[in-house]
């Protein structure tokens, strides 16, 4: 075996050896695509809840809200945004470059529902807009709601 | 008071992106879809919340928690068992979707508004 051989790129070997050609789509693909794809998860994510933090305490400054409506308020302001920034074409960019930093946020939820709604418009406003709105959202509400029910009931059986 | 703010702001940001890394991580290493991983996401945030565990991370990272899909399922939880709490069965099928009006009412009204008056990007 020639040591050599094995590590530059013969396009030779490729079609013989197997293990040459794995060697070589591992040398070639981008390095460490999962350090840099968490790195960018993890500061967009992060500063996403940031934002939402700035919010809910604006909330309970300016509006005299309760934290639990405070919150409450930072979800719907930012599915407001998210909404707005994917009517204009901003958030899908932000998608790709966050990955599940933009979509494990509520953010990600107001998204799933605008985005296959714009694009199914053109099949109408029933069939299209109105049911391509929970093409995602709706699964998201369906487990969502169904296992909050099955915990009240344990809950209203175990303590009631 | 100035680090107390900033420490609050710390944490918001490390637990918020921390969360994002666990759905990154299922997204890079299970070739899950995006769809799929916000439905586990939202059954860990119920399942965490009723047996208890939930409740102590958003009381640590406020919105780091609240923002992310699994504060959403918490949501879901806390208001059903309230809701139990005080009009017992009943509040099961009550609790939860009072509790989350405010976000699904507003992606179901801002998400009509923006489809219907914006256009679809070309791909």
């Amino acid at each position: 075996m020639n040591r050599k051989g094995e590590k530059t790129v013969n396009r030779q070997r490729i079609h013989t050896d197997p293990q040459h050609y794995n060697y070589l789509t591992e040398k070639l693909s981008p390095p460490s695509k999962l350090g840099s794809g968490l790195l960018r998860a993890f500061w967009v994510g992060g500063l996403i809840c940031v934002l939402g933090q700035a919010i809910a305490d604006a909330g309970v400054a300016f509006l005299k809200l309760s934290t639990t409506d405070g919150y409450s308020l930072a979800a719907i302001v930012l599915v407001f945004l998210t909404a707005l920034l994917t009517g204009i074409g901003v958030f899908d960019k932000i998608g790709k470059y966050a990955g599940a930093g933009s979509f494990v946020p509520i953010s990600g939820f107001a998204n799933a529902m605008v985005s296959p709604a714009l694009e199914f418009r053109r099949e109408g406003l029933v069939l299209g807009l109105g049911a391509k709105l929970f093409t995602i959202a709706g699964p998201v509400l369906v487990y969502g709601i169904g296992a909050s029910v099955l915990v009240g009931l344990i809950y209203a059986i175990l303590f009631h | 008071m100035i680090w107390s703010w900033l420490w609050m702001y710390l944490k918001v940001f490390l637990v918020g992106g921390a969360i994002c890394c666990i759905g990154e991580l299922l997204c890079l290493l299970t070739k899950l879809t995006p769809a799929r991983i916000l439905v586990i996401f939202i059954l860990a945030g119920v399942v965490l919340s009723a047996v208890g565990l939930y409740a102590p991370l958003v009381e640590f990272a406020g919105a780091g928690a609240t923002v992310p899909l699994t504060g959403f399922g918490h949501s879901l939880s806390q208001g059903v068992i309230h809701a139990v709490q005080e009009k017992g069965w009943l509040g099961a099928f009550t609790g939860g979707l009072t509790a989350t009006a405010g976000g699904i009412a507003a992606a179901v009204f801002f998400g009509t508004l923006v489809a219907f008056i914006c256009k679809p990007k070309a791909k």
